[in-house]
């Protein structure tokens, strides 16, 4: 237990000052929320609203013999009850998913996964509605299931994807990247290979607020306003367009609050699309929000990599190549979220930080019997994976070559000269100085004198272990030209107008779910212009309103719409300069920008702010000639990079050696995201991000009976983190700005999610080696400890 | 939002009406308390009654705790919280604040009961094996006022099942006080705080003369229902405490033990946790009844 220390109260203090751009400042937003002003999916109630439930399979693999919904409709309240059967007829029973699969609406032939959409019914409130599940009829014929990844192209393996034309086996792609020959070569000629199986598990986001949706379809106007809880506003509404054949501009999606997000709310789920027919079959507003089992065991998954990781390396630790193969759970339906050429998400950037001479991973994914998605949980598309088979097997070599773990980090990385970068893999890293954050962090966690505690307690028979991880993620996909999603192009739009009082009002294409975009915009437009973040208003998640993008996710908003939002400001500035130079008298050339004003060049008694020029633009008199009146700007924003940052991590934990239970009792996070935009919600998220590592290093995981049936359906089954399992953390920074970015910022939402997990399982196995453990899967449950303890650790499939 | 199935609901003002309302109810009816275990299965739809009989109202009846010479007696309704607050039953039976404290979160503790806990019957219920471990009874009461008093071992009849019949209520805990010194002592190994335990373990010591006069050692998660193991207590009595005595009581609790392989462990490391925690309380009992 930590008091609160004089110096942190006084940076509390500080968050009250407001900058007039970059800062710590508290959260616009969380005056509303915190508050219970909050306005989320679950609070929308419209007059008439009905309230839709969805009937689930029981099983993870079956035929639908039949489905007698008689007894359903007859029950009181109940306004529809809708089958497959009957979305086949409007051509909606499958729709397609974020990888260019189908994915079933409503199951018509069979169901593939444990609680896999069967039918809805619409009632007039949410009782009723569940009541009405329970009499609905649905005989099945049960099939063997595909559970262990392991076996789902054995040749008797039973095929899933029944519904796809000619399909004799459960495969769902092979993917390849790096130079498989080169590699080969580099290692033969190594003095060391090391090799680990290594299983990410299957995890789920958890979000507070659970998936949901209310339609309203108002047939006179053709219009469909859809308030949900998604995180890509904009990207759905094409995409309902597409596949309901509604036009686009009658389409309104809003997505108001939302409770977290983490990649859950990406994708378009089948009960979005049951509540819009629902409101169309019935003429009324319907709201479907799932239950917390729903959201756990039916909506999308994350990770699910088994990886075999091999480094080369010469005896003196310099590292000279990593390759792997990977066999991927990707469920019933191929739903993972990632741009369309990238079906492995950015798992190319498995090489880590280090300087390698070689590189080459192969991959095959597979369908099971398991719920779709492979979505996030603030993976970065699949960096999460990477970074942990990395930073696992860095860690692997560093055991055998009995070396210390950070020493061989700080032997490899990639050196400050040379970024940009280009990987083995053929990524660009943009900007990078590695050394000075490790060293930040290591001297943070008095690193030294750890490893002396260590060797004390070892001595005495006590499990202490320090873990380290090193990342570099790849985040704010685009570029347009590699990255789309279903043909859309990943850029994002931005759109500001001064009002005539100078206040502010910016339009974002990205959509908060929890990360405080209505202040780091604020304040990316109040650094650009001088306006005050109190008067800038930050308007998201509506389409009617705001401009094309393509959402929030993989830490996409700050490199990707936050460029756009100081572009668009500078915009506005340019103009604003035009107009400073007409009431000043002067040229442009005459002018100098001082923040939220233009001065006369070594006169600075004149000079004209923001606010006085927004109100001229707006007010009475001739503005300068080909100068149109108003002061506003739109952008479209395509990255010409993604942008990277870094980080290093240090975990000390200790181990009861009679019950093998694990306390996380330090974690020192130093994170590099570029400029630091509002350094408040940068810990934040860094703290959050960490609280995640911790569970799933050490707790959760969303296992399968070998029938199929889910494990994990609610929380108390599928666990996640509580204060007591986190320590204080301890964070730090460098700052690496990105060349390419604006304002030099990198994404942070995902760093710690990214970089803690391995960090912690570094320190577990470090913990343990005195038991010669050199790898052990997560989720690091007692149990399993004390099996790795024995020499009988497993994996957990 | 998981929403249960429709029921009716009464409102308990004594317990004797609380009884007549179970009488003509029948087996459709339960009695909610704290409602943390029962609200869940209602809304998961693994429970489902016709009735509720909401007993809170009988806090004043049924919530106390009171100490005379020979035992403690607690009332049915008191709740987690007062259990974790009472300074004297922490003085006399220390083991009752230890598992307090890992048991669920305060949202939890504020509101379940001693007597639900002991109902629901749950195999991983903390404070069962607290009872067990004290050699606790319980006071059943039904129609006209009746009253039975059952040991431990009777309570609990299977998992989720309890020796209380459809028109009965426990009323009542009844924990015999020993003359010697006594110690008393919980540990708990679970995944997560708030999570139900993978293997916890109570033990007591009465001391004389700093000899074992008598011992017990009651176990949760390794068996359909909490478990008294009286081998334990026979080979302690009689003798002094060291950690050799320890050493064969704890592995008399692994072999004595029936756990089985699930999401929390496996069966082999929850029988080599009965042994651990089995060793550590009873250090732990020990020590406070030396001191």
């Amino acid at each position: 237990m930590t008091d609160l220390q004089d110096s942190k109260l006084t940076e509390f203090e500080d968050n009250d000052q407001k900058p007039v751009g970059f800062g710590r400042m508290l959260r616009k937003e969380d005056a509303r929320l915190l508050r219970g002003r909050g306005r989320f999916v679950d609070d929308v109630q419209l007059p008439g609203m009905l309230h839709l439930a969805i009937l689930r399979s029981p099983f993870a693999h079956a035929t639908i013999v039949s489905i007698d919904t008689s007894a359903a409709e007859a029950s009181p309240g109940v306004k529809a009850v809708v089958t497959g059967e009957t979305l086949k007829g409007l051509g909606l029973a499958w729709m397609p998913t974020l990888s260019n699969d189908v994915q079933a609406v409503l199951a018509t032939d069979k169901v593939r996964f444990q609680g896999q959409e069967v039918a809805f019914v619409v009632a007039e409130d949410r009782y009723q509605a569940r009541d009405a599940l329970e009499l609905i009829d649905v005989e099945y014929d049960v099939l063997d299931p595909v559970i262990d990844v392991r076996k789902a192209l054995e040749p008797d393996a039973p095929i899933i994807r029944t519904d796809l034309e000619g399909k004799t086996n459960n495969h769902v792609f092979d993917w390849e990247t790096g130079d498989e020959e080169e590699t080969a070569r580099v290692f033969a000629e190594a003095d060391v290979i090391v090799q680990e199986d290594i299983v990410y598990p299957r995890v789920h986001p958890a979000p507070m607020e659970t998936c949901g949706s209310v339609a309203d379809f108002d047939p006179v106007e053709g219009k469909l306003r859809l308030w949900s809880t998604t995180q890509a506003p904009h990207a759905h509404r094409t995409l309902y367009a597409i596949v309901a054949g509604i036009p686009e501009h009658k389409i309104q999606v809003i997505a108001p609050d939302i409770g977290g997000g983490f990649g859950n709310k990406v994708p378009i789920y089948p009960g979005y699309v049951h509540s819009i027919v629902g409101s169309i079959v019935t003429g009324k507003p319907v709201k479907w929000m799932e239950d917390r089992s729903e959201n756990l065991i039916s909506t999308g998954f994350a990770r699910d990599y088994i990886m075999r990781a091999e480094i080369a390396a010469t005896n003196d630790g310099k590292i000279l190549a990593i390759r792997t193969n990977v066999l991927a759970d990707h469920g019933a339906f191929n739903g993972t979220a990632a741009p369309v050429k990238y079906p492995a998400g950015f798992f190319g950037v498995f090489t880590g930080s280090y300087d390698l001479k070689a590189a080459h991973c192969k991959m095959t994914a597979v369908y099971t019997n398991k719920a779709p998605g492979g979505v996030a949980y603030a993976c970065s598309f699949r960096i999460t994976e990477a970074v942990y088979l990395v930073e696992r097997i860095v860690d692997a070599l560093a055991y055998q070559l009995e070396m210390d773990p950070a020493e061989l980090r700080l032997k490899n990385f990639i050196q400050p000269e040379q970024f940009p970068y280009t990987t083995k893999t053929g990524w660009v890293y943009d900007s990078g100085d590695y050394e000075p954050t490790m060293r930040l962090a290591m001297e943070m966690a008095g690193y030294d004198e750890l490893r002396r505690e260590q060797a004390e307690k070892r001595a005495r028979g006590e499990l202490m272990g320090i873990g380290i991880s090193f990342f570099t993620e790849a985040v704010g996909a685009g570029p347009r030209k590699n990255m789309d999603i279903l043909g859309l192009g990943m850029a994002d739009g931005c759109e500001l107008r001064i009002h005539p009082t100078g206040k502010a009002v910016v339009r974002l294409s990205v959509k908060t779910q929890g990360q405080g975009h209505e202040t780091t915009f604020a304040q990316i437009i109040a650094e650009e212009l001088g306006i005050p973040p109190a008067d800038i208003d930050v308007l998201h998640g509506d389409t009617d309103n705001t401009p094309f993008g393509l959402g929030t996710y993989g830490s996409r908003s700050t490199p990707v719409s936050g460029a756009a939002a100081a572009l668009v400001a500078r915009k506005v500035r340019d103009k604003a300069k035009l107009i400073a130079s007409a009431m000043l008298e002067v040229s442009v050339a005459d002018l100098d920008w001082v923040k939220g004003a233009f001065q006369v060049k070594g006169d600075p008694g004149r000079s004209v702010t923001i606010q006085d020029i927004a109100f001229r633009t707006h007010g009475a008199g001739d503005l300068p000639d080909g100068v149109e009146g108003g002061l506003e700007a739109q952008i479209c924003y395509n990255p010409s990079n993604l942008t990277y940052p870094h980080g290093a991590y240090i975990c000390v934990v200790d181990i009861d050696p009679g019950t093998a239970e694990v306390k996380v009792r330090r974690f020192i996070a130093v994170d590099d995201c570029g400029t630091r935009i509002n350094p408040m919600i940068i810990e934040g998220q860094v703290h959050g991000g960490l609280a995640d590592g911790v569970g799933m290093a050490l707790m959760e995981m969303i296992s399968f009976d070998s029938d199929g049936n889910c494990l994990g359906a609610s929380l108390m089954d599928y666990l996640i983190p509580t204060a007591l399992e986190t320590p204080d953390w301890e964070t730090g920074y460098t700052v690496t700005p990105s060349p390419h970015h604006p304002i030099g910022a990198k994404g942070i939402g995902e760093s710690a999610t990214v970089g803690s997990p391995p960090a912690i399982v570094n320190a577990v196995v470090d913990a343990l080696k005195p038991f010669g453990v050199r790898h052990a899967d997560m989720p690091l449950t007692p149990s399993r400890v004390w099996d790795a303890m024995r020499g009988q650790a497993t994996p957990p499939i | 939002m998981q929403v249960p199935a429709p029921f009716e609901y009464e409102r308990a003002t004594s317990v004797d009406q609380a009884i007549g309302l179970l009488e003509r109810l029948g087996g459709s009816a339960r009695l909610v308390a704290g409602g943390h275990s029962l609200l869940p299965m209602m809304k998961l739809r693994l429970a489902d009654f016709e009735y509720l009989i909401d007993i809170n109202d009988l806090h004043g009846e049924l919530g106390y705790i009171r100490l005379s010479d020979g035992e403690v007696r607690i009332g049915a309704m008191t709740r987690h919280r007062e259990l974790l607050e009472s300074d004297v039953l922490a003085e006399v039976f220390p083991i009752f604040r230890d598992a307090e404290k890992v048991i669920a979160d305060p949202i939890v503790r504020n509101r379940g009961t001693l007597g639900g806990s002991l109902c629901q019957a749950d195999p991983s219920e903390d404070l069962s094996a607290v009872c067990t471990t004290l050699d606790a009874s319980c006071v059943i009461r039904g129609p006209g006022g009746a009253e039975r008093v059952v040991t431990m071992e009777e309570f609990h009849v299977g998992p989720y099942e309890t020796a209380v019949g459809d028109s009965e209520i426990l009323t009542e805990i009844r924990i015999p006080r020993k003359l010697e010194r006594a110690g008393s002592a919980y540990a708990k190994v679970e995944r997560r705080a708030g999570d139900w335990a993978v293997v916890s373990a109570g033990a007591a010591v009465w001391l004389d003369r700093g000899r074992i006069v008598d011992a017990r050692v009651g176990l949760a998660a390794v068996g359909p229902n909490t478990t008294g193991i009286p081998e334990i207590s026979a080979a302690l009595r009689g003798h002094e405490p060291s950690e050799e005595l320890f050493q064969v009581a704890g592995a008399i609790a692994a072999r004595s033990c029936d756990p089985v392989t699930d999401t929390r462990g496996s069966a082999d490391y929850k029988r080599h946790l009965a042994d651990e925690l089995t060793r550590r309380t009873l250090r732990k009992a020990v020590e406070r009844a030396r001191s």
